[in-house]
C-alpha cells in the first residue's frame, strides 16, 4: 500500500471537484482529486447540450466544452487528478485525515490530507426506489443512463417512449430522443407544475407537440421481454384516481424523478445529514461537523445550474486553503431555518460580521414573492423581492449578517 | 394582430415573453433584457434552434464525438441536419472547436466539435 | 454417433444443480439443461432465500417436512466446499397477541418432535434480548438458531459451476419441448430443434414441471403458481436485524418477513397469491402497502424511505398437494419427478439431490463413486468484503481488483470479468453473480460499465447485450438506423 500526502484532497472529478480542486491548486495548494471513474468532467460530459455557464463564463456552452474549461482550470493550476479511483473510507478523526481509495492504476492508496473536500455528486432516484408496481423487463432506464447510452454511444434505448418526472434531465432527454428518432408519447408530471426549467418545457417539449401531463403518476410498468405499456392515472386530492387510469403503449420509460446527493461515505465517517437536503449540515465556510471536511455541489444539495455548483465549489475551496494553512473560521454560531414557502435553506449556521451566502428552494410556485430574513424577535434582517418563485429554480442571497441567534427564511406573497 | 405567449429559452431565467405582431411590427413584454426581445422577434418570424448530437468517429473502437451548431438553426432544415450527422463519420483525432460540416443542409450552418469523446 | 448421457436433468433451479452437482461425484454422464441463458433465472432466482428451522412442517407427516431437517443440516458441508453467502443467523416467530402463543407453542413442539437442534420457547424479555430490532408489542415467540439466512442464485451459479468442474454438462437455452423413448434412452428435443439423449431423466423444471412430465408421458398435474413480493432495503436501513423474522404462520403461509440477507441488505416480504400465470412477475401497489404495514408492526425502523426495489417471484405449488413431488414415475420409464418444490424447497436442496440419486439408482441407475479426485470450485473474494492489505494484494496478481466499477454494492471489475467468463453473460447473469448494480442506485451508474465489459469479454456488441434471457436487449438499436 501507498502513501500520498497533499493539502487538500477533493473527492469527486465533476463540475464541483473540478473547480474546486483549480481554485485550491491556484491558491498553491498541493491538491489530489480523486475520480473514480476514467475520465474527469462527472454527467457534464454525457450532457452534450448547451447551456451551461451563462453565469460564469457568460457564454453558453455545452457540457463537454464546461467540463473542459474546467478541467483545463484544475489542470493549469496544477491540481492532481487520480482517475479510475475510488475513496473507501474516511478518516476524519485528527488533523490529517486519511482516505482510503482503490485505485485501477496504484493499487490501495492511503492519502493523508489536512482538508478534504466532498463533491461525489448526486444520484437519480430510480424506479425501484419509489417502488412502481409492475414488470422488470427491458426497457425501463433512468433518463441519465439513456442519456449516456446515447450520448456516449450511440445506443437507442427504445423506439416509443414514456418519461416519468419532468426534471431538467428528463425534458432534455425528451428532445434527445426526438432528434433521435424515439417517439416520446409523453412526460408525466406527479406536481401540478413541472419540476424544470421553463426554457426546457419550451424548447424540449413544445417544439416537438410533447404533452405534458401534470398531476398525473405512473401506476404499473408492463409486458414481457421488453416494456409493452405502462399505465397513468391522474391525482385527485393527492390520490391516483384508478378509474381515470389508462395505458400508454410504449417500449421504454424513463425515470427523471429527482437526484439524490450520494452521502453514503459521509455518513460512514460521521457527518450529519440534512433529512430534507440528503446533505452535510454545514456551516457558512461550508464545513461539515467534522472539522477540517468540507463539502459542495450536488452531494451538498442538488443545484439547478452548474454555474452555482461552480460558484459554491469556489468558496468550499477558499475555506480549505484557509484551513490546510492553518487559519481557523470564526464560530458559525446564528442557526438557519427555512420557514414558510421555503423547503430548505443551506448552509445551516450562519457566521456573524461578515457575508453570508445561501442557497434555497422553495416549496411551491409563487408569482411574485418577497424573500425575507427574520430574527427570532421578528426583526426583518433582509429582504428581496422576486419575480418567479419556483421549486426548481434555485434562489440565493447574499448579505453581511448581524448577530443572532436565529435567522428564519420565509417567502411571502406581495 | 397576432398575440403570441413565448418563454425565452436565451438563459435559464426562462421569461414569459407576450408578444404582439401587426404586419412587420412586433412588440415585447415580459423581458428581462435585450436578448429577450431579439429572441421574441426571431421566434415569431423565422424560429431557430442550436443543435447538439454526437457523431461516430471513424475508428476502430465505439467512439461518439459531441457536436453544436455554432448558430441557431432554422428549426425546419433539422431534420435534414440531423440525417446527416448520424450518418457522417469522423476521422481522429478531433479537437474541441474543429469544424466538421459546413453549409449543410443551407449554407449558414456549421457544425463544430465540442469534446473529444474520450 | 452423439454421446448417451446417463442423466439428463430438466430445469437448471436450486433442484437440478444440486442433483447435477451430486451426480457429477459419481462415475456416470450428466448433462444439465436450462431453457434460460444461465442458471437460477427461475424460482430460485426469486424467493426469501430462508434456510428454514425445521419446525412449520412434521417430518414425519410431510415429505418436505423431512427434507427441509435433512437439508438445513447439509448446508455446513455445502458452504465449505463452494462459494455462497450463507449465514446460520436463527430464526425468531414473533407473537403479538397473547392469543397466537397458542401456535407458537405448537410449532414448538412440532420442532422438538423434528429434533430441532436448539429450539427454543421465549417469553417477550428473551424475544427482545435475541433481537432489539423487534418492536417492544413483541409478547413471546420461538427461537430456532439453526436457521438462517442464503444467497439463493450464487449457491445455484456455485452449484453447477462445480458441477462443470467436475464433468457435468450444461446446456443453455434449451428449452424441453420433446422426448422419445427409444426403449434405451430418451431423445430429447429443445424448441430450437436441438436433441439430446439420456438414459434417465430428471424433472427439476420448477414452474413448468407439469409441462415437462407431459412432454414425457409422465404423471398428469396441474403446478399452480403461487406469486410472493419482496422488497428490497438499503443495505444502510436501521431495520436490518440480526435474526430473520417471522410472524405467527396461518394455515396458507408463513407470513411477511423481516430478512436480514445473506448479502448484507434487508428483505421484507413475501406475499402468497395464486395468480395461474406463470410469467407474472409484476407487483403491485396494494401489496406493497400491506407488506410494509405488516412488516413495520414486527421491526419499527422498516421505512419506505430506504425501498430499493421490489421483485416477485412464484412458487411452483402443485394444484391439489401442498407437498413435494419426489418420486420414480409410475408413468415414463426412467423418469424421475422432482416436482412442487415450493418453500421450503430451497433448504430441502441438498437433501433433495441426495434423494433424487437414491431415485436414480432405485430406476436401474448404477452410481460409483469417481477414482479420480472431486475438484472444488476457487472461492472468488468480494473486494467489499477484504480488508485494504488483502485488496492490495489482489491489486498485484490484477489491477482489475482495486477497480471499483459499482459503487453502491463495491464490486471490482476484476469479479465481473470472472462472473462473465463463468458464463454468466447478461446484465441480470452479472449483477446475480457478483451484486454489481444491486445496490441503491440500480445500476444506474454502472449498466453501461458492465455491459462494456460483457461486450469485451464475449465480443458480443453492446447493442445486442441483454438483460436476460427472457427479458430482451437492454438497447432497441443504434443513432441513424445502423444495424444492431
Amino acid at each position: 500500500m501507498k502513501t500520498r500526502t497533499a493539502d487538500i484532497a477533493v473527492i469527486g472529478g465533476g463540475a464541483a471537484g473540478l473547480t474546486a480542486a483549480a481554485r485550491c491548486a491556484a491558491a498553491g495548494k498541493k491538491t489530489l482529486l480523486i475520480e473514480r471513474l476514467s475520465r474527469p468532467g462527472g454527467v457534464l460530459q454525457q450532457c452534450i447540450h448547451s447551456g451551461f455557464g451563462i453565469h460564469r463564463f457568460n457564454e453558453e456552452l455545452t457540457g463537454p466544452e464546461y467540463a473542459h474549461r474546467v478541467l483545463t482550470q484544475a489542470e493549469e493550476a496544477g491540481a492532481e487528478i487520480l482517475l479510475n479511483a475510488t475513496v473507501m473510507q474516511i478518516d476524519g478523526t485528527g488533523e490529517v485525515k486519511t482516505l482510503t481509495v482503490y485505485s485501477r492504476d496504484e493499487g490501495v492508496l492511503l492519502i493523508r490530507a489536512r482538508a478534504v473536500i466532498l463533491a461525489m455528486g448526486c444520484r437519480e432516484r430510480c424506479r425501484g426506489n419509489l417502488g412502481i408496481p409492475g414488470e422488470r423487463t427491458a426497457g425501463i432506464f433512468n433518463a441519465g443512463l439513456a442519456q449516456k447510452l446515447i450520448n456516449e454511444q450511440g445506443l437507442l434505448p427504445g423506439t416509443r417512449a414514456v418519461i416519468a418526472g419532468s426534471g431538467d434531465i428528463g425534458l432534455i432527454m425528451a428532445r434527445r430522443l426526438s432528434w433521435c428518432g424515439v417517439k416520446v408519447a409523453c412526460v408525466i408530471e406527479i406536481m401540478p407544475y413541472p419540476a424544470g426549467l421553463s426554457r426546457n418545457i419550451a424548447q424540449c417539449l413544445e417544439d416537438f407537440d410533447i404533452p405534458l401531463l401534470l398531476s398525473h403518476t405512473l401506476t404499473g410498468i408492463y409486458g414481457k421481454k421488453r416494456v409493452e405499456y405502462v399505465t397513468i392515472a391522474p391525482l385527485v386530492n393527492g390520490v391516483p384516481d384508478l378509474a381515470q387510469e389508462k395505458k400508454i403503449t410504449c417500449d421504454t420509460i424513463l425515470f427523471s424523478v429527482g437526484l439524490v446527493p450520494e452521502n453514503e461515505l459521509s455518513r460512514a465517517c460521521g457527518i450529519e445529514l440534512d433529512p430534507v437536503t440528503n446533505g452535510p449540515r454545514v456551516d457558512s465556510s461550508l464545513m461539515t461537523n467534522i472539522p477540517g471536511i468540507f463539502s459542495c455541489g450536488n452531494v451538498l444539495h442538488v443545484h439547478d445550474l452548474v454555474d452555482f455548483v461552480s460558484d459554491e465549489a469556489d468558496r468550499a475551496a477558499d475555506s480549505a486553503v484557509a484551513w490546510a494553512a492553518g487559519e481557523r473560521p470564526g464560530e458559525a454560531a446564528i442557526t438557519v431555518k427555512a420557514g414558510k414557502n421555503l423547503r430548505y435553506t443551506v448552509p445551516h449556521r450562519a457566521e456573524a460580521g461578515k457575508t453570508n451566502h445561501f442557497y434555497m428552494r422553495a416549496s411551491t410556485v409563487m408569482d411574485k414573492a418577497e424573500l425575507r430574513v427574520t430574527s427570532p424577535e421578528g426583526r426583518i434582517i433582509f429582504s428581496k423581492k422576486l419575480r418567479y418563485v419556483k421549486p426548481a429554480e434555485m434562489i440565493s442571497a447574499a448579505f453581511p449578517c448581524p448577530e443572532e441567534s436565529t435567522y428564519t427564511f420565509t417567502l411571502e406573497n406581495c | 394582430m397576432e398575440k403570441f405567449k413565448k418563454i425565452c429559452i436565451n438563459c435559464p431565467a426562462g421569461c414569459h415573453l407576450e408578444i404582439e405582431k401587426e404586419g412587420d411590427a412586433i412588440t415585447v413584454r415580459g423581458n428581462s433584457c435585450p436578448r429577450g426581445i431579439a429572441y421574441a422577434r426571431q421566434e415569431v418570424t423565422d424560429p431557430r434552434r442550436v443543435v447538439t448530437a454526437v457523431v461516430a468517429a471513424d475508428a476502430p473502437e465505439r467512439l461518439f464525438i459531441p457536436v453544436k451548431t455554432t448558430a441557431p438553426v432554422p428549426m425546419a432544415e433539422i431534420p435534414e441536419l440531423l440525417k446527416k450527422l448520424f450518418s457522417m463519420r469522423v476521422a481522429l483525432p478531433v479537437h474541441p472547436g474543429d469544424v466538421l460540416l459546413k453549409d449543410h443542409p443551407s449554407t449558414e450552418i456549421t457544425v463544430v466539435a465540442t469534446g473529444t469523446g474520450k | 454417433m452423439s454421446i448417451i448421457y446417463d442423466a439428463a436433468i430438466i430445469g437448471g433451479g436450486v433442484c437440478g444443480a444440486a442433483a447435477a452437482y451430486r451426480l457429477s461425484r459419481y462415475d456416470v454422464k450428466t448433462i444439465l439443461l436450462e431453457k434460460e441463458s444461465d442458471v437460477s433465472f427461475g424460482v430460485s432466482k426469486a424467493n426469501s432465500g430462508i434456510v428454514h428451522g425445521g419446525f412449520h412442517y412434521s417430518a414425519q407427516r410431510t415429505l418436505k417436512g423431512r427434507l427441509e431437517i435433512r437439508g438445513n443440516l447439509m448446508y455446513d458441508q455445502w458452504h465449505q466446499e463452494l462459494d455462497f453467502a450463507f449465514k446460520r443467523c436463527g430464526i425468531l416467530i414473533a407473537a403479538f397477541k397473547p392469543e397466537q402463543m397458542e401456535e407458537i407453542r405448537r410449532l414448538y413442539e412440532q420442532g422438538v418432535e423434528n429434533n430441532v437442534p436448539g429450539i427454543e420457547l421465549c417469553t417477550r424479555e428473551r424475544m427482545l434480548a435475541l433481537e432489539p430490532k423487534l418492536s417492544e408489542t413483541v409478547c413471546g415467540g420461538l427461537h430456532a438458531p439453526g436457521g438462517g439466512v442464503v444467497e439463493p442464485y450464487s449457491l445455484v451459479f456455485s452449484l453447477a459451476e462445480a458441477a462443470q468442474l467436475n464433468g457435468v454438462e450444461l446446456k443453455t437455452r434449451f428449452k424441453t419441448v420433446s422426448a422419445v423413448n427409444t426403449g434405451d434412452y430418451w431423445e430429447i428435443g429443445s424448441e430450437s430443434g436441438e436433441k439430446v439423449q439420456a438414459r434417465y431423466v430428471i424433472n427439476a423444471a420448477g414452474l413448468f414441471a407439469d409441462e415437462v412430465s407431459k412432454v414425457f408421458g409422465g404423471e398428469e398435474f396441474v403446478i399452480s403458481p403461487r406469486k410472493g413480493e419482496e422488497y428490497l432495503l438499503d443495505r444502510l436501513s436501521p431495520a436490518r436485524p440480526e435474526k430473520v423474522i417471522f410472524p405467527v404462520p396461518d394455515e396458507h403461509t408463513k407470513g411477511v418477513l423481516v430478512i436480514p440477507t445473506a448479502g448484507g441488505t434487508t428483505m421484507i416480504g413475501p406475499t402468497a397469491q395464486i395468480t395461474g400465470d406463470k410469467t407474472d412477475n409484476a407487483t403491485t401497489d396494494l401489496n406493497k402497502k400491506s407488506i410494509f404495514a405488516l412488516a413495520k408492526n414486527m421491526v419499527s425502523g422498516v421505512s419506505e424511505k430506504d425501498l430499493i426495489t421490489s421483485f416477485s417471484g412464484s412458487r411452483p405449488v402443485i394444484e391439489g398437494k401442498e407437498d413435494f413431488l419426489i418420486q420414480i414415475s409410475d408413468k415414463a420409464p426412467r423418469f424421475i419427478q422432482c416436482a412442487g418444490i415450493q418453500s421450503p424447497g430451497l433448504t430441502s436442496a441438498p437433501a433433495i439431490a441426495e434423494l433424487l440419486c437414491q431415485l436414480l439408482q432405485e430406476a436401474g441407475l448404477f452410481l460409483q463413486e469417481k477414482t479420480t479426485p472431486f475438484i472444488l470450485p476457487e472461492k472468488v473474494p468480494a473486494i467489499r468484503e477484504v480488508t485494504a492489505e488483502e485488496a492490495d494484494k489482489l491489486f498485484q496478481k490484477d489491477p482489475a481488483w482495486t477497480h471499483i466499477i459499482c459503487r453502491c454494492e463495491k464490486v471490482s471489475e476484476a469479479e465481473i470479468r470472472l462472473a462473465i467468463r463463468k458464463g454468466h453473460t447478461t446484465l441480470d447473469g452479472v449483477k446475480l453473480a457478483t451484486r454489481a448494480g444491486m445496490g441503491r442506485c440500480q445500476s444506474g451508474f454502472c449498466s453501461l460499465e458492465i455491459m462494456k465489459l460483457i461486450a469485451e469479454e464475449t465480443g458480443t456488441p453492446l447493442a445486442e447485450i441483454i438483460k436476460r434471457e427472457s427479458a430482451g436487449t437492454i438497447v432497441t438499436g443504434c443513432l441513424g438506423g445502423e444495424k444492431k
